[in-house]
């Protein structure tokens, strides 16, 4: 069963068991995570999900795709090397993953 | 997703005329739909601290219904897939979850407390009143409309029963060229079942894009192998043994089909608001905090006629929105209506579609009288449409431009000027323009 670690901008971190097929961002929402809002359910339309990847889950993930690029060039929240939108991170079995949640999505 | 079973009686809510403890009063939902989910969650977010229930008509928990048209139809979306919130989400957030009940009779005293009964005689007891009952697909008045293989497609039900009759079907009708009609067309082509598209306005979409959107869409879904017939009406349809066998068109045409989807819009759901002496006009009459008529009861999503949200209006346009965003941002007005909060619902409206290999995103909103702005993207598909009402931008039609669209969105909510001229000029990007827009000369 993957594993997914939430930060917050304070630090506040969750844990969260997902289901493999998920995507972050599902896990997220469906289990009230603030901070991540997914208001398209997954997309790649709405760019509310925008995370920091740890750069130990880097190679865990297939890269970022051209929309998801142009879409992370428009995060509310200013984009950096290890962002990613969390519903195109779809989980495997027995991962361990890492994002810290950016300050906003709208 | 796991069904949620419908309680039993003997709850401690279930005694009809028990009297309203105002310490914690009882928020009750009616309508789970993402509009109902949204509010739930968000009213017990903004500090609701009394219970809340929340009543479905359908047997499932809440669920997300974008993909219905989409990938559930490919079968590339799993049932489980679908579910807005975990089980575990309703448990923490003290949310009772009812679900495969019918409410079908409102008492709403004055004070906006009451008495909701379920056809099958359970009654709840609230202190305050949610509508989020959605809309129902609109009726064709089209005669042998009941043939078996005619479907029209809303929720999970419809998209099963329709994902079904695709694995068989041989030559599917699409009735109504809009979002979902064509959604549906794009899927079944995909999936190798010819399909022919009926609209009877001349363009398609024709309500929510303008021409020039609409002809780049119905290019790409020709070229895939959509065949689209616009400015004709179906006539009737026709049957053997009670099963669909062809459209008859208005202009002689008749064609074969043992599918047909009718994706002619929706209706808000609004009988049970009219019934309990809420205003009703095509939907229930909400003001910028949600609030109904009795300036107690709430209602959100495609069941309220609201005010424009959008920054720009003056608040005397009304109208109802069909979308996730609205459903969304009106539920989270709501709930601050709800806790005291009181921010009236102001919000740049946005939709999205999933148009074969295009996709759709439109921000703001356009009337049919505003002007364009044509332009076209970088990387091949991607054109944007920007809509000018004289002077100012009110909406972007982007095709395969998300960023455009994202630019967009943020302008409207910031009322950045672009004018048309610069606008014009694809030498920079939009966000360019407008991030140049902003920095003060």
């Amino acid at each position: 069963m993957p594993k997914i670690f939430y930060t917050q901008p304070d630090g506040r971190q969750t844990a969260l068991e997902a289901t493999a097929g998920d995507s972050v961002m599902q896990t997220a929402v469906r289990n009230g995570v603030s901070g991540i809002v997914g208001q398209c359910g997954g997309s790649l339309s709405c760019a509310t999900c925008h995370v920091f990847l740890a750069e130990e889950n880097t190679d865990d993930f297939p890269p970022v795709g051209d929309d998801e690029d142009e879409m992370l060039d428009c995060a509310a929240t200013e984009r950096q090397d290890n962002s990613r939108l969390s519903c195109q991170l779809i989980l495997r079995e027995g991962q361990e993953v890492h994002v810290t949640i950016p300050e906003a999505q709208l | 997703m796991p069904a949620h079973p419908a309680r039993g009686p003997g709850s401690p809510r279930d005694h009809p005329g028990s009297p309203a403890v105002n310490t914690t009063p009882h928020l009750l939902i009616v309508g789970a739909g993402q509009a109902g989910a949204h509010l739930a969650g968000s009213a017990r977010d903004q500090g609701w601290k009394g219970p809340i229930t929340l009543i479905g008509g359908e047997p499932h928990a809440p669920y997300t219904r974008p993909p219905l048209s989409k990938t559930f139809l490919k079968g590339q979306t799993p049932l489980s897939s679908l579910a807005l919130r975990s089980d575990a989400y309703y448990t923490q957030h003290r949310i009772d979850l009812v679900v495969d009940e019918h409410i079908d009779h409102i008492e709403l005293a004055g004070d906006g407390t009451g008495t909701a009964t379920a056809a099958t005689g359970r009654r709840w007891r609230f202190d305050r009143l949610a509508l989020a009952t959605g809309a129902r697909p609109r009726h064709l008045p089209i005669e042998h409309a009941d043939l078996d293989g005619v479907l029209t497609l809303r929720d999970l039900h419809d998209a099963q029963a329709l994902a079904q009759r695709l694995t068989t079907a041989t030559a599917l009708v699409v009735i109504g060229g809009g979002f979902i009609g064509l959604e549906v067309a794009a899927t079944a082509t995909a999936a190798g079942v010819p399909t022919t598209v009926v609209e009877a306005a001349p363009t398609l979409m024709n309500r929510v894009v303008s021409a020039a959107t609409a002809k780049i869409v119905a290019t790409a879904h020709r070229a895939a192998g959509v065949r689209i017939r616009t400015g004709v009406r179906p006539l009737r349809l026709r049957g053997t043994n009670g099963t669909i066998t062809a459209v008859e068109l208005d202009d002689g045409d008749e064609l074969p089909a043992d599918l047909v989807v009718i994706g002619v819009g929706a209706q808000p759901r609004d009988e049970l608001a009219r019934a309990a002496g809420l205003h009703c006009d095509n939907g229930i009459v909400v003001d910028a905090h949600c609030l109904a008529s009795d300036g107690h009861t709430i209602a959100v999503g495609d069941c309220a006629n609201l005010p424009d949200p959008s920054p720009a209006s003056d608040g005397t346009v009304r109208l109802r929105l069909e979308s996730v965003d609205n459903a969304v941002e009106q539920a989270t007005s709501a709930a601050g209506t709800l806790t005291g909060l009181h921010r009236p619902y102001r919000s740049v409206p946005w939709f999205w579609s999933d148009q074969g290999n295009l996709k759709l995103q439109i921000a703001g909103l356009a009337r049919p009288d505003d002007e364009i702005v044509l332009r076209t993207g970088r990387r091949p598909g991607q054109h944007t449409t920007l809509r000018y009402r004289g002077s100012r931008l009110v909406a972007a039609e982007c095709l395969n431009s998300p960023a455009d669209f994202l630019a967009v969105r943020r302008a409207l909510g910031e009322e950045t000027p672009l004018p048309r001229v610069t606008a014009a000029d694809t030498g920079l990007s939009l966000k360019e323009h407008l991030a140049a827009a902003r920095t003060p000369r």
